[in-house]
């Protein structure tokens, strides 16, 4: 508790988030194989934009020569090398401030529009599908979102069938056809902003550009799977180049993602930090990189969720399945949001069972039983995944976060006790199980909980000395007052 | 109102289950001895050098091999029980009652396949019905044949008598009755009914089904007042003795009433449920403080301390 305190009172660690600045650290992870040879990687880096400012930038690569190049269009952070062979790693550190107010600097120019490849086969199409969204649209903005409306349509006309299929991606069909129609727009790769992701991916979107009456251009942004233009609040476009994200020479087989961290700090305490209070921060988790923060940032949670199930148990009495399945169902929930996380688990679970009471008929060994049941689950996380694909449903995809062993025995125990005492008996035990896992899941996702156990390591030690105490509780539990009821009213 | 006052439940002297775990089975029973217990054949055979009668060990079956001669274990023509060593709450135990031309039933009068023994068996070893699913042995025992004094207390099972023995005194007795929920077994969460039972004369005082106060054996109408098991004083005697025998201070003796052979001991819990309390009415912590205030050095022997049992708690006048 002392060590939360001292850290609130000489970092200026604000107890709550979001009171104060919340700054966005992002790491870009570069793995490639290098070829034995000089090697030069240059990643495009985020220019200034609305809704950010950038406190910092650095970069972190052993023995490689390092320059920021700061063009006008298209910032660049360049690493070099004489010589280098084998797995090569290299991060790039930005650290941004989200500002409140959004406001665009005025945009000067407008982005040149590509010539495109002559090629006869398609053109006639092309034109008749701009032809179609020329007549129904009045300027830039609603001859893109006329366009979308063609290319996401159920029933796709002729044209556009025809064209997709020669064409990589509907993005790149939007390009395409904005840049026939003499619309400028700028291809842009965007950042989706969200704590605690590791292993991320940018986002391909498009701007399109429009100048009004006044002369003054405004632009859009719109990805190619909605019609509307997108709501920019939590990304951030990290590539405006046009260019590649990353251009190496002397490597293969090269591959950037991005991890990024939210932190919330006063107002004055990102610039102050950056010089005084580095090294004071060094040896806490702060001076990891964002990818092994990310990581943290997880698993600092758990003994949050521990003790959520320790009260349960001691202080109410609600029976579960496996002590701390309830934790780790909570942590797949953190990871696939919690509607899809609840229907997922409940289908697993329940198509096992009726499967699992199959298996019971074969008279089978019990380790060779528990694993029949665990190559199952992993069978139906991938039908249900393909299923959910199918329908269109990407979310299916987020149930292999799921532990699945622990899947597994719940299965087998549940079953055992569905044989032993009956349907009745299993609902309870899985209806308090999952009643625990979803208050955890709050209790875990929360983010004023997920702030303070992340900035306040000393927390731990107050979580811990609370499981220690409910340890020595010998008072009654909540549900115990209700079974001892009709003790107490006699006489 | 749903819940009822902590303060009303301590004045009555109720143990919680917090307090069981860490007040008392944490600080009487060590761990060393838990095995002893928890294994209803290491019971048996420690139970046998301290002479105390418990039901006759027909055989034991410890390998797969053994399943395909089943038959050998049960020609016993009386009837005989299956059940897990490690096996707790009833879990994995098949009690057949009649034997006839080489067909099994049981109590409820429904046939047993041979082979469907043969499955519940192999069930038992590959450790289904045991504690974190570790391997098991299953055991055949005799089938005790209940007193007749117990005749439309119980259906289609034996009852036991449930007696927590604290420091060697019996504290509490509680008589468990087979219902048809139950299936034969007379274990509490199965839906067996609990009738406390008097320390000092063996007479039924109060009793609840699934926690609830009952007045009639549901499916017999007997008046379960009128329950008196005989042959008290040695019964209470044997569990009392059963301290002796595996040094846990905190202790539920399983007893049963058989026909010829008497009282026996059934099984040892380590950790005896809380239901008590409610069959027999009353709080346990008073009993329990009662002894403790004795101390380590009363030097009472086992026949002492049950009349001192038999002086303090008993309710009847
Ligand atoms: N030898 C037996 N003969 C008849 N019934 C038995 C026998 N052994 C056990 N039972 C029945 O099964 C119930 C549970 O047996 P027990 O040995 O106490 O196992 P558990 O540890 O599962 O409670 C007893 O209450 C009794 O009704
Ligand atoms: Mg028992």
């Amino acid at each position: 508790m002392a060590l939360t305190i001292q850290r609130h009172m000489t970092f200026d660690v604000p107890w709550l988030p979001g009171k104060t600045v919340t700054i966005w650290n992002v790491d870009a992870k570069i793995v490639f194989q290098a070829k034995g040879k000089p090697v030069l990687a240059k990643l495009t880096t985020p220019m200034t934009q609305s809704g950010y400012t950038q406190i910092s930038q650095n970069a972190t690569s052993p023995g490689y020569g390092l320059s920021f190049i700061n063009q006008k269009s298209s910032p660049q952070t360049q690493w070099s090398i004489r010589k280098a062979t084998g797995k090569q790693t290299l991060y790039y550190h930005i650290q941004l401030g989200v500002m409140d107010k959004q406001s665009d600097l005025p945009i000067t120019q407008m982005p040149s529009i590509e010539e495109q490849a002559k090629s006869n086969r398609g053109a006639l199409a092309s034109k008749a599908i701009i032809a179609v969204a020329n007549e129904t649209s009045a300027d830039a903005n609603s001859f893109t979102t006329e366009l979308l409306k063609m290319l996401n349509a159920k029933n796709k006309n002729q044209n556009i069938s025809t064209l997709i299929s020669r064409k990589k991606s509907k993005i790149e069909l939007l390009t395409f056809l904005l840049n026939e129609a003499k619309i400028p727009n700028k291809r842009v790769g965007v950042l989706r902003l969200k704590d605690g992701r590791r292993n991320q991916h940018l986002i391909q979107m498009i701007e399109v550009y429009q100048k009004n009456s006044n002369n003054v251009i405004t632009k859009k942004l719109y990805d190619a799977d909605h019609i509307q233009s997108v709501d920019r609040t939590g990304l951030l476009i990290w590539d405006e180049s046009n260019r590649s994200l990353l251009d190496i020479t002397g490597g293969y087989k090269s591959k950037v993602s991005f991890a990024m961290i939210k932190e919330d700090a006063h107002a004055l305490a990102p610039i102050i930090q950056n010089i005084k209070h580095n090294q004071l921060f060094d040896f806490s988790i702060h001076s990891l990189l964002i990818e092994d923060q990310a990581l943290f940032k997880g698993i600092l949670m758990i003994p949050l969720g521990v003790l959520i199930v320790v009260i349960m148990r001691i202080l109410i009495g609600i029976g579960t399945s496996g002590t701390f399945m309830p934790v780790l169902i909570a942590m797949a929930f953190v990871q696939t949001s919690l509607i899809t996380g609840l229907i997922g688990f409940i289908l697993i679970v329940g198509v096992g069972l009726v499967i699992r009471s199959y298996l019971s008929q074969l008279n089978l060994l019990l380790v060779s039983r528990i694993s029949t049941v665990i190559i199952m689950v992993i069978l139906l996380i991938a039908l249900f995944g393909v299923l959910a694909f199918k329908l269109g449903l990407t979310e299916g995809l987020k149930m292999t976060f799921f532990p699945m062993i622990i899947l597994s025995w719940t299965i087998e125990r549940m079953s055992v006790l569905w044989e032993e005492e009956g349907p009745k008996e299993v609902l309870t035990q899985g209806g308090g199980s999952l009643l625990i896992a979803v208050l955890t899941y709050f209790a875990m996702s929360n983010d004023i909980m997920r702030h303070l156990m992340f900035n306040f390591i000393g927390l731990q030690f107050v979580v811990m000395s609370f499981v220690l105490s409910l340890g020595t509780y010998t008072g009654y539990r909540l549900l115990e007052l209700r079974r001892f009821k009709p003790l107490a009213d006699k006489e | 109102m749903f819940f009822t006052s902590p303060f009303k439940l301590k004045s009555k002297g109720v143990m919680g289950m917090n307090q069981r775990n860490c007040a008392y089975i944490n600080r009487y029973n060590p761990r060393e001895f838990y095995p002893l217990v928890d294994n209803k054949l290491k019971t048996k055979l420690i139970a046998k050098e301290a002479n105390i009668t418990t039901p006759a060990l027909l055989g034991v079956i410890t390998m797969q091999a053994q399943v395909a001669h089943i038959e050998q274990y049960i020609k016993n023509d009386k009837g005989f029980v299956i059940k897990p060593a490690k096996g707790s709450g009833g879990k994995g135990i098949l009690v057949i009652t009649k034997i006839e031309q080489g067909r099994y039933y049981k109590s409820n009068g429904k046939e047993v396949e041979i082979s469907e023994i043969q499955r519940h068996v192999t069930n038992i070893l590959s450790g289904l019905f045991s504690l974190c699913g570790s391997i098991d042995v299953a055991i055949v025992e005799a089938l005790i044949q209940f007193d007749n004094a117990f005749e439309g207390f119980s259906f289609e099972g034996v009852p036991d008598i449930r007696v927590i023995v604290f420091m060697g005194f019996p504290i509490m007795a509680m008589m468990r009755l087979s219902t048809a929920a139950s299936d034969g077994k007379a274990n509490l969460h199965q839906g067996a009914i609990g009738v406390g039972i008097d320390i000092t004369t063996g007479k039924a005082i109060n009793a609840v089904q699934f926690d609830l106060p009952v007045s009639h054996h549901p499916d017999t109408n007997k008046v379960l007042r009128e329950l008196q098991v005989p042959k008290w004083s040695r019964l209470i005697r044997l569990a009392a003795s059963c301290y002796e025998m595996c040094n846990l201070g905190y202790l539920g003796a399983d007893m049963v009433l058989d026909k010829e052979h008497g009282p026996m001991l059934l099984e040892l819990n380590a950790r005896p449920g809380l239901a008590i309390q409610i069959a027999n009415s009353q709080g346990i912590l008073t009993r329990l403080k009662l002894i403790e205030s004795l101390g380590k050095e009363h030097n009472m022997n086992i026949d002492e301390r049950v009349v001192f049992s038999k002086k303090n708690f008993s309710i009847q006048p």
